[in-house]
């Protein structure tokens, strides 16, 4: 992300009124709810956090509240580096941050229908194996390991990886192996990404995203399974 | 359009200074204060001031320095202003630092660049200085060694500083005018010195200098591709007509009624202003109120230029036809049919100065990239404008700014596809 003359910071942009403003102004209010607050998050993110026809911007709902934080709190600290994200989230205080995990954690919408992969069944059948089995010649761990068997994310910070677009998956697994996305140490996904081939990023993203809604969308309970490796943003 | 062009390197503002010299009893009733006490001081004496925006990396350890600083000559990285003994000021004398402060010179003698906005520094007391160095001296010590600046010759000349400093430097404390009410001079003293406002409200020229003829009549932020509008023009920001109590309301809590912050001067409000005591704030409130007020409109006007010559009647008809289309929506939702918004937290359209201005910047950076108004202790859970780059087209965008430069009796001019394309591939900040 560029930064800039930090310390040519005054430009007012102030939006005010004009002469007339005592005759002009509205007396309405805008409506004291979270909905109201996070309008600027629905425009990509959905009203409900459910996600976008955008490849790139990825669904809300239903994500461990702590994982929401944390994100939030990375984009906030250029720790995860996207700036429209990091632009909008520059000055809002943490315990604001939390409000608004909090609001799209509990969101349940309708999970979206997404288009077919356009890939081979040799490629889904790939992806199958390592999100459900893993490669353990390769030392990576199932996705399910620490996702959980529906792959509804576990409390408080591992997030559901159903419902998002193939893109998405991807680029973010890309994020990791090339640094513009990081989590707290030890950044176990950091550990995973590398470990895989371009051809298993595809396999993985393109059979996730080919996946029936849960039955279920809440991710399981803090410490429902036992994960495999050490993750700093999941308290053991 | 000038929109995305850099015209200057603006380092410093001068003022005029106003009178006699100030603080000799005050420095006497500091002494006597504890070293608590001035600590306390001093650290709020750093939030007037904005220390932390220049020298924290966000999210880093405090004081670190290593921020970059990209200007039109180059990188700069800022120095680390901890307590630590290597890396830091550990070792410095509160001489030192008010000779930096006061003069713009570092520990060693050497010339600093006026990125450090010691222009408006120079207008802090010897015990305001003071104060700020024992609170910097009590932070944790952060061992961080400084980043070397990246700037190109011959700017990293250091020399070629004394010429600048010729043109635009003027050396002084802050002079209290003895005409006016201690609260009048109280705000002038923060809002001229530690505030250092005129960094962006005053327009720049090539040499990065700003003329104290124009102090205050706003001007666009280099590599920042936003505009500062002027303090003193009602077609823009002027603030005579605005309430003390609206101009209060803005500085400390980011929103009011008659508007709210976003943009770079969210940052000063998060980091800077929503700390400073209501007495303060109403004192800077109480001193921009009497700027002088220029009803012409004195800022240039790029983006207006071109759209009127080049838009025919029939291309306005269509733009204001699409635009209307895009508001109703997308837009009024929250700002309403008739653009009268809800404020604070939706503001209003009509009449708003900051729309119509010559400088077309703000309103479109805002539609293509939104913002959030800051979250500050008397507004902590703020609302915020979508961005819309990813939804509208160039021709739509451009059609919905015109659209509100124009409707309600709004006396902006129509902006072109271009301007918005132009600001498109700016990166959000």
């Amino acid at each position: 992300m560029r930064r800039h003359l930090k310390w040519l910071i005054l430009a007012s942009l102030i939006f005010s009124a004009g002469r007339a403003f005592s005759q002009d102004a509205s007396s309405e209010r805008a409506p004291d709810t979270m909905q109201a607050r996070v309008m600027a998050c629905a425009a990509c993110h959905g009203q409900q956090g459910q996600g976008t026809d955008n490849d790139y911007f990825p669904r809300l709902a239903g994500k461990p509240a702590g994982y929401l934080y944390n994100q939030l709190l990375a984009f906030k600290q250029g720790r995860r580096v996207y700036p429209p994200m990091n632009y909008l989230l520059a000055y809002l205080p943490d315990p604001y941050l939390q409000r608004i995990a909090d609001y799209f954690a509990q969101e349940r919408p309708p999970f979206p229908s997404l288009p077919a992969p356009s890939v081979g069944a040799d490629v889904l059948a790939r992806g199958q194996m390592l999100v459900t089995s893993g490669d353990p010649g390769h030392a990576i761990p199932a996705c399910a390991s620490c996702h959980g068997a529906a792959l509804t994310g576990m409390e408080p910070a591992i997030p559901g990886l159903l419902g998002l677009h193939s893109q998405y998956i991807s680029s973010q697994l890309g994020a990791w192996r090339y640094g513009t996305r990081t989590a707290a140490a030890p950044d176990c996904m950091q550990q995973v990404a590398a470990r895989l081939t371009e051809d298993d990023v595809t396999a993985v993203a393109a059979w996730l995203s080919s996946q029936p809604a849960p039955s279920s969308a809440s991710p399981i309970q803090r410490g429902a399974i036992r994960m495999p490796l050490a993750c700093g943003s999941e308290p053991k | 359009m000038s929109g995305v062009h850099v015209r200057a390197f603006h380092f410093i503002s001068r003022f005029v200074c106003l009178g006699a010299a100030l603080g000799v009893s005050a420095s006497a009733a500091y002494a006597a204060q504890s070293s608590t006490d001035v600590i306390a001081r001093g650290e709020y004496l750093a939030r007037a001031g904005d220390c932390i925006a220049c020298h924290t990396v966000p999210g880093d350890k405090l004081f670190g320095g290593r921020r970059p600083m990209v200007t039109p000559f180059g990188t700069l990285y800022t120095p680390n202003i901890s307590s630590d003994k290597e890396y830091g000021i550990g070792k410095w004398t509160a001489e030192q630092f008010y000779t930096t402060m006061h003069n713009g010179r570092s520990r060693d003698g050497s010339l600093i660049y006026p990125a450090m906005p010691f222009g408006s520094y120079t207008k802090v007391t010897r015990a305001d200085s003071d104060a700020i160095f024992a609170y910097l001296k009590s932070v944790p010590p952060v061992k961080q060694r400084n980043k070397p600046n990246e700037l190109r010759f011959p700017y990293n000349n250091r020399s070629l500083l004394l010429g600048w400093r010729t043109l635009y430097f003027h050396e002084g404390e802050f002079v209290p005018d003895k005409s006016q009410s201690t609260e009048w001079n109280r705000g002038a003293y923060l809002v001229q010195g530690l505030g250092h406002c005129a960094m962006c409200h005053t327009a720049i020229n090539a040499l990065g200098g700003s003329s104290e003829s124009q102090a205050f009549e706003g001007g666009l932020i280099p590599m920042q591709a936003w505009y500062a509008p002027s303090l003193t023009s009602n077609k823009e920001a002027g603030l005579g007509d605005w309430s003390t109590e609206d101009i209060e309301a803005l500085l400390r809590s980011g929103v009011s009624h008659r508007g709210a912050v976003y943009g770079p001067m969210a940052e000063v409000v998060f980091d800077s202003l929503q700390y400073l005591s209501a007495d303060d704030i109403r004192a800077m409130a109480v001193y921009l109120k009497t700027l002088p007020q220029r009803t012409a409109d004195t800022s240039p006007a790029p983006v207006a230029a071109g759209a009127g010559a080049n838009n025919s009647g029939s291309q306005t008809d269509h733009q204001y036809q699409l635009g209307s289309k895009v508001y109703d929506a997308q837009c009024a939702v929250c700002h309403g049919a008739m653009g009268r918004g809800k404020p604070p937290d939706f503001p209003p359209l009509a009449n708003n100065q900051s729309i119509q201005m010559s400088s077309a910047v703000n309103p479109i950076r805002m539609v293509l990239i939104g913002g959030y108004a800051p979250g500050t202790a008397l507004n902590p859970a703020p609302y915020g404008m979508p961005p819309f780059a990813q939804i509208l087209g160039d021709e739509e965008i451009a059609a919905v700014v015109t659209f509100i430069r124009t409707a309600w009796g709004n006396h902006g001019a129509p902006v072109t596809i271009k301007d918005v394309n132009d600001l498109r591939s700016v990166p959000a900040e």
